[in-house]
């Protein structure tokens, strides 16, 4: 039997790059296959479900917006940061802080406000956001504390404060002792486009940050320091590159993405604060970015393919009685294949024995 | 005295969990490997647990179901970054977002659905003897596992040749390679044990903690079992000393809810995870504790090139 060898690239595969995340959407798609043949579907029917019948509306083509835009907002300020090796995983806990901020001036202060309503949330939210996500940069460059885990557990602390806050002191008096806000109103709140969708200034948003991030990461220097930073940290050292102060940008970046996301969710599409305002965004973000392959232009075709699988889930739950769970199944699974595609990316497959040369 | 036994018995039972992922979490780590899908395999273990023991009726059944369980599911992570050399951060957060995903597809039917307790020791007049005797003589078979469990773990590692052989692998994957060590079959079985001890502290979770399945019921212990390793600095004895004070952390928060404490319940429920934070930051204060503790390659990728 020949023996398989991974042999280096010198230079990562061009061609590589941009297929390996195909091929793994087409293992997904098999190993989803696989997944409703076994739980007694017509996998054709499951996929017609899944990824056509969602688009076949006007306001389903609306809904993808509505569904990407915070994913892509979310995995651009990730993405940056996994560029520079800083963790942030908790950007599900800054998009919730930032819902906070910026839906508490949009609940309180709109009558003060009148016009600058929008903007103010939008300011407060992103502020949130970025203070939230700065607790693990300060616990990082401070006190060497792992921001992986910092910034995941700050997330199940957002999750709680935004319960007690909906339950307590910000429930609507007038809702029936439902644990919800007041609907906003008058300025606070932000038109869908064309009525009736959903799609608003988010998907706005979304692509403006595609286009920022871009140019943050291919014609900045800030940005050839994250990645030089990312990629070899000794030679970042040697020209001077501070890796605290790229953390903190990072990290306080991401959080504010996060948060500007979160303000757009509440004060949009869902038009109040409820317990749960996220079907969790900012973790599904984390299979965006690398979906995505850390680029923001991949960013935006990978939160649009996620969002769909979203969309995918609420229809086949209905059409199918398909349980909501098969989205993270599919989710998990894209992410395990892409990760194992990588490897065409950095490596060459031979068969047969080491040659001398390689072996060198 | 009623109350001290109350909270110390089930500071015990919310400890066993974390004290069994984290004990596995230990041993892979010391091999080099960093797993972050603890939770996930927690998960895992949770629901399979769960099935198993509720369709046979047999606990014990159950139990190795879930640790085959967080076996299959490490074998995932195993396979994709030593053989695929995959990032294992990022492979360690697919395998928990995957094992969230999956858990809730499978155990969807089994919401609601009661088991009884585990079965208890007793011995009569030792277990009966107040405070220690319940404390020390009265708990179910998987506790005393866990506290065996993690002794044989540091015995394993500083005075067993294999376990010598597993901490040489975690320090420096290359002379250990050079001495003719399979290194990736060694990470590989360490990684597998990683994935049963996770199945198991999951199913405690599920079968005895609270014998009922409910959707993401791991409520991020498995990041917080990643946690207490770090508060060990990689040292067994520590583990348990660490599991202990956050098992009596989280029940006391508990009492204090049940107690009507005038704190809302929200802010009580977030104790567990500011501990977790207070505590890591307390440990990595000290950058250099943490750089001679942990094991030097953990995290990076092995190749072998000859």
């Amino acid at each position: 039997m020949p023996r398989i060898r991974l042999e280096p690239r010198a230079q990562s595969s061009r061609w590589a790059t941009y297929l390996s995340p195909v091929l793994a959407v087409v293992l997904t798609l098999i190993g989803t296959a696989v997944l409703f043949g076994i739980l007694g579907r017509d996998p054709i029917a499951a996929y017609r479900a899944f990824f056509i019948d969602p688009l076949s509306t006007f306001y389903g083509v609306g809904e993808l917006g509505v569904k990407s835009a915070p994913l892509i907002l979310c995995a651009i300020g990730l993405a940056i940061g996994f560029r520079a090796n800083v963790w942030n995983i908790g950007a599900e806990g800054q998009f919730i802080v930032g819902a906070i901020c910026g839906g508490g001036v949009g609940l309180f202060y709109e009558p003060m406000l009148g016009p600058a309503t929008l903007p103010a949330m939008f300011i407060a939210g992103a502020l949130g956001g970025l203070v939230w996500a700065g607790i693990p940069a300060l616990l990082k460059t401070q006190f060497n504390a792992n921001e992986i885990l910092t910034s995941l557990m700050l997330t199940y602390v957002a999750e709680l404060l935004l319960r007690f806050l909906v339950r307590g002191p910000w429930r609507d008096p007038q809702g029936y002792n439902f644990p919800q806000t007041k609907a906003f109103d008058g300025y606070a709140v932000i038109e869908p486009f064309f009525s009736g969708t959903r799609v608003g200034l988010g998907a706005v948003l979304a692509l403006i940050a595609v286009a920022g991030g871009w140019f943050l990461l291919s014609r900045s220097f800030l940005g050839y320091q994250i990645k030089v930073i990312g990629l070899t940290p000794a030679a970042a050292a040697y020209a001077g590159f501070s890796q605290k102060r790229i953390t903190w940008f990072v990290l306080t970046l991401s959080g504010g993405l996060a948060g500007i996301a979160g303000v757009n969710e509440v004060a949009g599409p869902i038009g109040q604060i409820l317990p749960v305002i996220s079907p969790g965004y900012g973790f599904t973000a984390i299979i965006v970015a690398f979906l995505g392959r850390l680029h923001p232009f991949g960013i935006l075709l990978a939160g649009l393919l996620i969002a769909l699988s979203y969309l995918g889930g609420e229809a086949a739950q209905i059409s199918l009685d398909l349980p909501v769970a098969v989205v993270g199944v599919f989710q998990g699974m894209l992410l395990f294949f892409l990760l194992a595609c990588e490897l065409l990316v950095r490596y060459r497959v031979r068969l047969g024995p080491a040659t001398a040369e390689s072996a060198a | 005295m009623h109350e001290l036994t109350a909270i110390l018995v089930s500071m015990v039972l919310s400890a066993t969990p974390l004290l069994l992922a984290a004990a596995g979490e230990l041993v892979t780590e010391k091999s080099g490997v960093l797993n972050l899908g603890v939770e996930g395999m927690m998960i895992g273990g949770a629901v399979i647990g769960f099935a198993v023991a509720w369709t046979t009726g047999s606990p014990a059944l159950g139990f190795t179901a879930a640790a085959l369980a967080g076996v299959a599911l490490a074998a995932l992570f195993g396979v994709l970054t030593l053989f695929f050399l995959a990032n294992q951060v990022a492979t360690g957060l697919a395998l928990t977002i995957f094992g969230l995903g999956l858990s809730a597809l499978i155990g969807k039917p089994y919401i609601g659905k009661p088991l009884p307790s585990l079965p208890q020791l007793y011995i009569p007049g030792v277990t009966d003897i107040p405070v220690i005797g319940p404390l020390i003589f009265g708990q179910d078979a998987i506790v005393y596992l866990s506290v065996a469990a993690t002794v044989a773990i540091g015995w394993f590692l500083s005075r067993t040749r294999a376990g010598l052989i597993l901490r040489s692998v975690g320090e420096n994957h290359d002379a250990a390679h050079a001495l003719g060590y399979p290194v990736r079959r060694i990470r590989f079985l360490a990684v597998l044990f990683g994935g049963a001890m996770s199945g198991l502290g999951g199913a405690y979770l599920s079968l005895a903690y609270t014998p009922l399945w409910s959707e993401g019921m791991t409520a991020g212990r498995g990041w917080i079992a990643l946690a207490l390793v770090v508060f060990a600095t990689w040292k067994p004895w520590r583990l348990l000393f660490g599991a202990y004070l956050f098992g009596f952390f989280s029940i006391a928060q508990l009492h204090a809810q049940g107690a009507g404490v005038s704190i809302p319940p929200e802010f009580l429920s977030m104790l567990p995870y500011l501990a977790t934070i207070l505590v890591l930051v307390i440990i990595s204060r000290d950058a250099k504790r943490i750089r001679l503790n942990a094991p030097a390659a953990l995290g990076k990728v092995f190749r072998a090139t000859a």
